[in-house]
């Protein structure tokens, strides 16, 4: 019998460093161009204007919270609103599912913010510290110097870009000229660089040091986007039907010459040539460097690139694989589109609909009526008028009923109410049925507010009722 | 550098766990999480020093820096109070009739008021104001003792009936069921019937009407219209505090009718007696 002198079992799987190499080409380009579009619609919309008027903020994008008020260029959305938000919600959701069903994990790839930072942060490391092999030489190296400078130019780098990032996400929610005043005199609110401290610091630990590990171990995406893909979803991949045998150039039937180009550039740390990987976020970078090398030693590109599973067989059978368009245009991804068009088209219609006031009715349950000594019966209402509009508005308050039921708000003789410009004005209101009248002497009468514009008629109603007592 | 252990690697070491053929490899956590672990581990026993953490047979250990949820509910009271120190000496300094045109104080008032009332005189008034069997309506246009702000106030102050205070208001109906006869008693409740335009029975309301002059309209009025000053409510209406059938009306000439209200002086501050009184003057029946 031989006993085998076994290691003290470790309590961390300590994390392989990446040292992601430079690539070009196609997707390379593609991923620049997306991460200054998004980056750029980050940094930039909380600055941009837009004139509603003197009683409103010309901020174009702000989540005012204190007010309860969301502004978006021409729309303004009040909470009683916020199913625009929950439409909006489901549909990123079937967006997102529409988008993995068809070409695999692209939010991931492409436009996730951690993917995005995490480049940029790249980007940033290859400047200071230069590309894979000096990287990999830098951390191996002694401290020296040297070392100390380049890691803390690079960490100050980073550091300026986290805080940049946790900046621009407070001035959505708050007139961003004014507050940018205000954070570098020290007068902004404390949660406003509290918001910053802890946004800053994720930026630089997520983008500079966890980068992958986010997306494997923290991130719930990718175990629901493997579930929503199936055979015809195009995603990043390996034609080991053509790659293997691998070897080295001239001593292998295989493509794939081994070059580990595909390892190298990968920023996930993983080698595509295993199949498809939890861990593979189709960066597509892969697919770059694949293809210069077949390139360089005249082999047909796309040894890696974009292919569905159902695919695979036909290929290696000699034959050609399906048209592109044959994966995307199919039944469930036209069931995905089809919801999301119209959640969005309801979304629209809802929006050139509503108008620009509105009136809610509450009436008083405790106590349901009131009978007064000439055994009139007397009902109160909380009658609340919202205007959404940047100026102050006067609304005439009627009501529409069966018998002729007296109205008459409280505290006034006339039937009217003020509502300030971008508020909304509570009014307890009375409706009064004299005995001979059928309301007093039955539970539920109909009753229709009007609520209407002084100034253009323009008007709306609530619909509520009127107890009496019922014998 | 760690050597990197394949994910199909046969060998490697499982919990012992097997569904359906599918075993759980027994890895090591990452490291970032093994290490957040520790912190917490770390900022528990920090915590524990601090806070009241360990539960003993009376109460919990205090914790190092003195924090308990009632002392915060305390410090959280104390606070509002010192918020509304400035608008309260504002609402006392104000005459009551003017409260209502000045919409902070009104605002204040009523908010303060609701509270009062649901605290204070919900248990006898309903949570709505709303009265019950003996107790007044206070939403209604009928008051008792008088209906404008100050009548209210002082009913709210020194209460209805009651030995505690001096100033309370007092009357005191007699059981007319010691004085009268039950044939006359019939009557009266009929006569009574008739005032306030019930069915009643004419011959009985007729033999009424002396009885009523001679025995209630001292307190009630000529014409049975009542008397805020001494609270002898209005008979002639549509609203009845115990009833308005011949039974209940029978019942209360019989035995009379004796309704007691607490005075709030001493018990809630003035502040609160001024916000409780423009509550309920708002409600709708204040005069």
């Amino acid at each position: 019998m031989t006993s085998q002198p076994t290691e003290p079992p470790k309590l961390f799987a300590a994390r392989e460093p990446v040292f992601p190499q430079r690539v070009s080409g196609w997707y390379r380009r593609l991923k620049w161009w997306l991460m200054a579009f998004t980056l750029s619609i980050y940094y930039i919309m909380p600055w941009l204007r837009w004139d509603r008027g003197p009683n409103l903020p010309d901020q174009a994008v702000l989540v005012d919270l204190t007010n309860a008020r969301f502004y978006f260029f021409w729309i303004k959305i009040w909470p009683h609103e916020f199913y625009f938000v929950v439409g909006l919600l489901i549909m990123a959701g079937l967006g997102l599912f529409l988008f993995t069903s068809a070409l695999g994990r692209v939010w991931c790839g492409y436009a996730c913010p951690q993917t995005v930072w995490a480049d940029l942060f790249i980007l940033v490391e290859r400047w200071i510290e230069g590309d894979r092999n000096e990287r990999i030489r830098l951390l191996r190296a002694k401290w020296s110097i040297r070392k100390a400078r380049l890691r803390i130019t690079k960490w100050t780098v980073w550091m300026l870009i986290a805080i940049a990032t946790g900046g621009a996400w407070v001035f959505y929610f708050a007139d961003a000229p004014t507050l940018l005043r205000e954070l570098i005199t020290g007068q902004a609110a404390f949660i406003a660089y509290a918001t910053i401290a802890i946004l800053a610091s994720a930026t630089f630990i997520f983008g500079g040091f966890m980068r992958e590990q986010v997306c494997t171990y923290m991130c719930p995406w990718p175990r629901i986007q493997a579930a929503m893909m199936d055979e015809h979803s195009l995603t990043v991949s390996y034609r080991r039907w053509r790659g293997e045998p691998r070897g080295k150039m001239g001593k292998a039937e295989g493509d794939c010459i081994d070059c580990m180009a595909c390892v190298t550039v990968c920023p996930q740390g993983i080698d595509i040539r295993d199949g498809e990987q939890v861990e593979c976020i189709t960066c597509a970078l892969c697919i770059d460097a694949c293809d210069n090398m077949m390139e360089k030693i005249g082999r047909p590109r796309g040894l890696i690139d974009y292919c569905t599973l159902n695919d695979e067989p036909l290929e290696r059978a000699g034959n050609a694989p399906k048209a592109v368009w044959s994966h995307i245009l199919r039944l469930r991804n036209f069931i995905y589109f089809g919801l999301w068009a119209l959640i969005g088209a309801g979304l629209v219609v809802a929006l050139f609909m509503r108008s620009d006031f509105s009136a809610t009715v509450k009436p008083d349950r405790n106590p349901k009526f009131v009978m007064l000594s000439d055994g009139t019966i007397r009902n109160a209402y909380d009658l609340k008028v919202s205007n959404q509009t940047g100026e102050n508005r006067i609304f005439r308050i009627s009501i529409k009923t069966d018998d002729p039921l007296r109205l008459n708000l409280e505290g006034t003789d006339e039937l009217k109410v003020s509502v300030p410009a971008n508020g909304s004005y509570h009014q307890r209101v009375y409706i009064f049925a004299k005995p001979e009248h059928t309301a007093s002497k039955v539970n539920g009468s109909p009753v229709r507010f009007w609520v209407e514009w002084v100034e253009n008629g323009e008007r709306t109603y609530v619909d509520t009722v009127f107890a009496g007592k019922a014998k | 550098m760690s050597k990197k252990i394949k994910m199909n690697d046969e060998d490697y070491p499982t919990t012992g766990h097997e569904w359906d053929g599918i075993r759980e490899y027994d890895k090591p956590m990452p490291r970032w999480w093994l290490y957040t672990f520790y912190l917490c581990i770390i900022f528990s026993v920090g915590y524990m020093i601090a806070y009241p953490a360990i539960p003993l047979l009376k109460g919990a250990t205090p914790g190092l820096l003195g924090y308990s949820s009632r002392g915060e509910v305390s410090e959280h009271i104390a606070a509002v109070n010192a918020k509304n120190a400035d608008i309260e000496a504002r609402l006392l300094a104000t005459p009551l009739e003017e409260i209502g045109a000045d919409a902070d104080l009104a605002r204040f008032a009523t908010a303060g008021g609701a509270a009062v009332f649901l605290t204070y005189c919900a248990q006898c008034h309903g949570a709505g104001a709303q009265g019950a069997k003996g107790y007044p309506n206070l939403q209604d246009d009928s008051w008792l003792w008088g209906g404008d702000i100050a009548a209210i106030q002082a009913t709210i102050r020194h209460g209805i009936r009651n030995d505690t205070d001096e100033d309370a208001r007092y009357s005191e109906m007699p059981k007319f069921g010691e004085i009268l006869e039950g044939a006359e008693i019939d009557a009266l409740a009929n006569y009574i019937l008739q005032v306030s335009s019930q069915e009643h029975d004419t011959v009985l309301a007729t033999a009424g009407e002396p009885l009523f002059e001679e025995n209630c309209a001292a307190c009630h009025g000529e014409t049975a219209t009542g008397d805020r000053e001494q609270g002898a409510p209005n008979l002639t209406d549509a609203l009845w505090l115990y009833g308005g059938d011949l039974e209940t009306i029978t019942q209360s000439i019989t035995n009379s009718r004796f309704g007691v209200m607490p005075a709030w002086q001493g018990r809630i501050t003035e502040a609160q007696i001024t916000q409780v009184t423009f509550y309920v003057h708002q409600l709708g029946g204040g005069e």
